[in-house]
């Protein structure tokens, strides 16, 4: 039977990118003192699982390099080895390693030869104390698998004159115990050729002391086939050790072989064989000699990305709900169904009750459907640790992370893009907020800094947190190099928050080098704004000498928000609730206008300026009479905040956004539209955008 | 057809068990361990089970031990997984009343193969 592999392929590379992420974690979080059997178990089976399937799935120099690795780790677990420094950091160089390795080979290219030959060799002087061959390609499994190579002899295996085989088979009393069947393997002989059997039941006992599950039966078999001996004992494979087995050649009864001893099975050197000639079609680069090979990839982190994949794994439990929900909801359905059927007014109150009912099924439908999209943040956490160990280890400080709330639940589109930004936030706290061990001494400060990574629900919101006990934000020093860099006047006065927001202003740097740790071409502008572009916003809280705690706020999916309809005219506006600070009735009395600046509105002490959305959108529509009084909806955008003017405020709900973009095109102001109870569609305002608007 | 019991922890293995056989013909139940299993086992008597060796939570040996105590899987074939070729494993393996063994990697003719010797 042909069977297309690789269809499996995707799993397999999901499943080995997962078993390196807890080969990772794992070896992180060994205790050198004390080493956790457990742990080192779940790493080794991670490395033997990737072996079996890279060898399985024909990607011969993966499981190669892990059977080095996976022999590493058994000694590790038996106790034959001592779990050292160094043995950890060659086995995490070659996750990495490993990592690439796939990569490429799931993205079709070549593997780089050069950095695998590399690790490989350290694996294989940790492994052996001594210079390893260097050169992975030529350790493919078929050749490592055995310890000790069988030797190749069948010296009987010229064919005999009259051709077949006479077998002496007498099962011991135990063979039928590990389920096997003698008659099965009548039944393979005869595939072979013509078999005879002859039985000999002298052996069995009186039927008082009969026991049903011995054998008690032997047989003399003759089997006329050409195939040769090694074929036939193949087929006894399974039960040799089970039984007194005698094999003769039919036309050369002195060449008698008696085949007692254990001996290795012939399953294996088929098995061994095959999978390497497969192998090749798949992955050509790899038996190909490493000198050939130009370095086509270079160890670089976006490199490590792997293909997109657009499918989810979705916990059965959760689609175990989706589907009781669904049963409910056509319950609840054919139910309204029988009252509309014969409707009289006395079943109003039957047909109220239904009707509540389904807006409750509907909307636990709607969460439940929402909540397959939710992953732990985990997904995003989890490798972080690698990171830090890294990184620390790069700048010798002394560093531990902390991680708290990774099974809090995000959308999946919120997972994958808040990753870079994160990445960026935590590598600017490692170089920047941990101070050097000996300054943190002189500080009073414990030597160890830490980091802590935190994900949490409030509200409607997920909040992640990084929080440092470094050497905190110093404000003058912001000022100065803001006022410096001329990205403000020197005349201004600015609160705190508004200084430690001066760090996400493009162009804007405080390290005095650039490091190649944070340095790497993305600012805290981008970081914000894409942060901003999830719909979410980033604040951050610092103590000079204490440290810094960076908080992103994040809807917590984004296909729903919940929004406040305002009226406007005859239109009605989704403002997002999460910008909206409060909303204060007023008359055109309290408007000031500057001149040049446009109006102005004095909230407690400070003065907003004010959008009037009946212009920004030009509305004309609607009683005349509103113009002069309205409601003033105060809104938070790009750090500032800033007065809606709008007619009326309608109510709170939940609105699935709907893309304009995908259905007609970007309107600036607008960050998509919703479909209203009434069928009408009304546009969720972009508060941000809206604010950048109504500066120009 | 026969019914197999298909196990192993690593999801991309299991579903190329699951696929061969099922393509074969055969009527495919998987699990992830030898716990999932040995529940799924006493839910309906499987005509042979296929088993992973290295597992989290129960083994494949234990699976295998703890299936023969239940009367329905007394001669029952069970087939392990194993990238072991040395003797030691399979000896376990027998000990603990597995029928035969397979050596990974195999390919997908090679598992219908060897499922032929113990189901044929």
């Amino acid at each position: 039977m042909s069977i297309d592999m690789s269809q499996f392929h995707q799993v397999f590379f999901e499943e080995c990118f997962e078993g390196l992420e807890a080969m990772e974690s794992g070896l992180l979080s060994l205790d050198l003192g004390d080493i956790d059997s457990e742990v080192i178990n779940t790493i080794f089976r991670a490395a033997h699982s990737i072996k079996g399937g890279s060898g399985t799935f024909g990607f011969t120099v993966v499981a190669g390099y892990t059977h080095i690795m996976e022999t590493l780790l058994d000694e590790m677990r038996d106790g034959r080895r001592q779990v050292t420094k160094p043995a950890v950091d060659v086995l995490l160089g070659s996750v990495d390693c490993l990592r690439d390795m796939l990569t490429s080979i799931q993205n079709e290219e070549d593997i780089n030869m050069e950095s695998a030959a590399k690790h490989q060799e350290a694996l294989e002087i940790e492994l052996t104390g001594k210079a390893g061959s260097g050169h992975a390609t030529e350790s493919t499994p078929a050749t490592t698998e055995d310890a000790a190579p069988e030797p190749e002899e069948e010296p009987e295996e010229e064919i005999a004159e009259e051709q077949g085989w006479k077998i002496a088979f007498c099962p011991y009393l135990n063979l039928l115990q590990t389920g096997n069947d003698p008659v099965r393997l009548f039944r393979q002989l005869s595939n072979l050729g013509e078999l005879t059997t002859t039985v000999n039941i002298q052996d069995i006992p009186p039927f008082s002391e009969l026991e049903p599950d011995e054998c008690n039966i032997s047989w003399e078999l003759k089997l006329v086939t050409d195939a040769t001996e090694a074929e036939v004992k193949d087929i006894f494979s399974f039960v040799e050790d089970d039984c007194a087995l005698e094999f003769a050649p039919l036309a050369k009864p002195k060449k008698v072989k008696k085949v007692a001893k254990p001996k290795p099975v012939a399953v294996v050197d088929e098995v061994k064989a095959a999978p390497v000639a497969e192998a090749e079609p798949t992955t050509p680069a790899a038996p190909a000699p490493p000198a050939a090979k130009k370095p086509v990839v270079e160890a670089d982190a976006s490199k490590n990305a792997p293909k997109a994949s657009s499918s989810i794994r979705v916990d059965t439990d959760k689609i175990d709900t989706l589907i009781n929900m669904v049963g409910e909801v056509v319950i609840t359905q054919s139910m309204l169904g029988l009252i509309g059927e014969n409707f009289t007014m006395d079943k109003v109150g039957q047909l109220k009750r239904g009707l509540a009912q389904l807006e409750r099924h509907t909307r636990d439908l709607q969460q439940s459907v929402m909540n397959i999209r939710m992953l732990p943040i985990s997904f995003v956490f989890s490798r972080f640790p690698r990171l830090v160990h890294d990184i620390s280890t790069q700048l010798s400080k002394k560093i531990t992370l902390k991680l708290v709330g990774e099974n809090t639940e995000v959308d999946k589109a919120v997972v994958e893009l808040i990753n870079d930004p994160l990445v960026h936030l935590i590598r600017n706290s490692l170089d920047h907020g941990i101070e050097m061990p000996a300054d943190r001494i002189a500080a009073g400060k414990p030597e160890m800094g830490t980091i802590e990574l935190k994900a949490y629900h409030r509200g409607g919101h997920i909040v992640i947190e990084i929080v440092d006990d470094g050497r905190g934000l110093d404000k003058n020093k912001l000022l100065a190099k803001a006022i410096e860099k001329g990205l403000v006047e020197e005349t201004a006065i600015l609160s705190e928050k508004q200084i430690f927001e001066l760090i996400f202003m493009p162009g804007f740097s405080t390290a005095e080098k650039l490091t190649d740790i944070s340095g790497r071409g993305v600012g805290m502008d981008v970081v914000r704004r894409n942060i901003q572009s999830l719909g979410g916003n980033i604040d951050i809280i610092s103590e000079l000498g204490k440290g810094t705690t960076i908080a992103i706020h994040l809807p917590l999916t984004l296909a729903i928000l919940d929004g406040q309809s305002v009226a406007v005219g005859d239109e009605t506006y989704i403002v997002p609730l999460v910008s909206i600070i409060e909303s204060i009735n007023i008359t055109e009395k309290m408007l000031n206008k500057v001149a040049g600046k446009g109006e102005t509105f004095k909230l407690r002490n400070e003065y907003l300026p004010i959008i009037r959305m009946r212009e920004i959108f030009n509305v004309r529509s609607g009683a005349a009479t509103k113009s002069n009084e309205g409601v003033i909806v105060v809104v938070e955008g790009q750090g500032a905040l800033c007065g809606f003017l709008v007619d009326e405020l309608l109510g709170q709900q939940q609105v699935v956004i709907k893309s304009l973009e995908a259905n007609y095109r970007r309107v600036e102001g607008v960050s998509g539209a919703t479909i209203l109870g009434d069928g009408s569609v009304a546009l969720i305002l972009d508060v941000p955008g809206l604010v950048r608007l109504s500066v120009r | 057809m026969a019914s197999i019991l298909a196990v192993d922890d690593s999801a991309s293995m299991r579903k190329m068990v699951s696929f061969t056989l099922k393509t074969a013909g055969y009527d495919v139940e998987e699990a992830e361990d030898g716990v999932d299993a040995l529940e799924k086992a006493k839910l309906r008597t499987f005509d042979c089970v296929v088993t992973d060796v290295n597992m989290p939570n129960k083994d494949g040996i234990t699976l295998i031990r703890d299936l023969r105590q239940l009367p329905q899987y007394k001669h029952v074939p069970m087939l392990m997984l194993t990238t072991e070729s040395g003797m030691e494993k399979k000896q376990e393996g027998k000990a603990a009343g597995a029928t035969g063994w397979m050596v990974k990697p195999f390919n997908p003719d090679q598992l219908l193969k060897t499922l032929q010797k113990v189901l044929g």
